[in-house]
């Protein structure tokens, strides 16, 4: 039985096409992915992201634990910062990537959905004697995001505390139309905007009056289309059990200075020897979809394979990001993609594809 | 979460399917006459005019696809044979097979589609036509659904 946010009704009765999402049933457009990827382009957009799990770390040896199970630093965050993370496995492979939030007196993990039950007890079989408790609050708890260059404006007469003064990754307890919230300036669009967690139920109110004051809600495909424009990994894809942070370009997220964490010595390794293949991105000339797992080619031979492809409708051409060898993967290197028989050549281009204007 | 099949058909659409009569259309009368055409288990039209069958996809399966961005068309002269693909159609969202419903020879290739691939969501069932084949022997359309039945096949699909 597919877990339920609480807005399910109101996408149900909005128009939403539904889809299986990580065990969850959840909007993957209302429109069409092209027009929600543009609305929040230009101007703005709502999700729900009530899927994605939410849990509370507390204790005295919080900061150790965090240390210990993740690569990238905890122990340097500033009151309500926000940091990308990752959970890997003594292989250095990845079992989650992750934002910690530093938050009062503990610290709040945001995870994948289809990673929840998978991180909550690879997390608690790692407590050992560590004074430490993990409190999965997704079910008790919601979570919007609101994205887009006028999300800011739009938000911040709904919101106690002053957002556009928010810094980007940082976050701070406000109330929003008087509910008692958490507000972070992050995202996965590549777009400026925040995202709200809030008692289960309560969101359904603050949802309506940001879509009355024309925010336009998106589903689960824009905002595919809109992390991969803005080259950022997603779980399953680019990430997973058998890849770890380095081949992936998320070697800034593993501090190999910060004392011991599991995974380290792989790392380590992996490091010094430098990695075989990398993740990159890809430009085609044609418009047909590179789609994941489609073969990387080079003069006939497979070398890679896509992780993930779309139609970018900001840039109106043939996107993906894929694996190839590490001596393939320097920017204009000349490949070819084999959609689905038919070898197209595509290009190695910088990641990310979109990088928005900051003022 | 990239590549959604098109087998997640969602949402019906509602109400009737609107069909230009070629006949009426040469005396500037539009008619819906659904009853006319010819459908497919995977959702492509057939419009017998003769030997002569013109197939485009119906406004169900364009709008479940959204967002098209390429039309993979046959050459003037390919065979096409039934229940076989003579095409793709590629939207943001998922690719799809285009199937041929009856055995000949393809004629004529709705060019201003390869061009401007979303002009078949607008519409399908005129403009949007794909290709015209040219049918081999007696032509038997038994295999072929009415409209009642297609409508039964899309209102089951839609739950």
């Amino acid at each position: 039985m597919a877990l339920e946010t609480s807005l399910h009704s109101w996408h149900s009765t909005h128009g939403a096409r539904m889809v299986d999402f990580g065990g969850w049933d959840m909007p993957v457009q209302y429109t069409t992915i092209v027009d929600e990827h543009v609305s929040v382009r230009n101007d703005s957009g709502i999700f729900d992201i009530g899927h994605m799990g939410r849990l509370r770390i507390h204790g005295p040896d919080s900061t150790n634990f965090l240390q210990l199970t993740c690569s990238n630093n905890s122990a340097n965050l500033r009151a309500g910062q926000v940091r990308y993370n990752l959970v890997c496995n003594e292989k250095g492979n990845i079992l989650d990537d992750i934002l910690v939030y530093q938050h009062a007196d503990d610290f709040i993990l945001v995870v994948n959905a289809s990673n929840r039950l998978k991180i909550v007890s690879w997390l608690e079989s790692n407590i050992k004697s560590l004074n430490v408790k993990i409190e999965d609050q997704t079910l008790s708890t919601s979570m919007i995001a609101v994205q887009g260059p006028k999300s800011i404006n739009l938000a911040k007469q709904l919101i106690s505390n002053d957002i556009s003064k928010l810094g980007y990754y940082f976050s701070f307890d406000s109330k929003t139309m008087d509910i008692p919230s958490l507000v972070s300036r992050t995202g996965y669009t590549g777009e400026d905007g925040i995202e709200i967690i809030l008692p289960r139920g309560e969101e359904i109110k603050v949802w309506e009056k940001l879509v009355s004051l024309g925010c336009k809600p998106c589903g689960l495909g824009a905002r595919d289309t809109l992390r991969l424009e803005a080259g950022m990994p997603l779980y399953g894809h680019e990430i997973d059990e058998s890849t770890n942070p380095l081949e992936a370009g998320l070697g800034w997220a593993v501090k190999f200075d910060k004392g011991e964490f599991i995974g380290k010595e792989a790392l380590l390794k992996e490091k010094n020897t430098q990695s075989a293949r990398i993740r990159v991105g890809v430009e085609l000339s044609g418009k047909r979809i590179p789609r994941e797992l489609y073969p990387i080619t080079k003069n006939g031979t497979v070398v890679g394979k896509v992780t993930s492809g779309t139609f970018s409708p900001t840039f109106n051409k043939s996107i993906a990001m894929a694996y190839v060898p590490a001596t393939l993967s320097a920017i204009g290197t000349e490949l070819d993609v084999d959609i689905r028989g038919k070898s197209e050549p595509c290009k190695v281009v910088p990641l990310p594809f979109y990088k928005r204007k900051t003022t | 979460m990239a590549a959604f099949a098109i087998t997640e058909f969602g949402k019906l659409l509602g109400g009737c399917l609107f069909i230009l009569d070629r006949s009426k259309m040469l005396q500037g009368v539009f008619t819906m006459d659904p009853l006319k055409l010819r459908y497919t288990k995977t959702h492509e039209w057939a419009a017998i005019e003769g030997n002569i069958c013109t197939v485009g996809l119906t406004k169900f399966a364009v709008d479940l696809l959204t967002d098209v961005i390429y039309i993979d068309m046959p050459d003037v002269g390919d065979p096409a044979l039934k229940g076989d693909s003579f095409g793709e159609i590629e939207s943001v969202k998922a690719v799809s097979d285009i199937y041929a419903p009856v055995d000949g020879e393809i004629v004529e290739v709705n060019d201003k589609l390869v061009q401007d691939p979303a002009a078949i969501s607008k519409d399908p069932f005129g403009k949007g036509w794909l290709v015209k084949i040219k049918m081999s022997g007696k032509p038997n359309l038994d295999h072929l659904m009415n409209h009642a039945a297609y409508e039964k096949q899309i209102a089951s699909e839609s739950h």
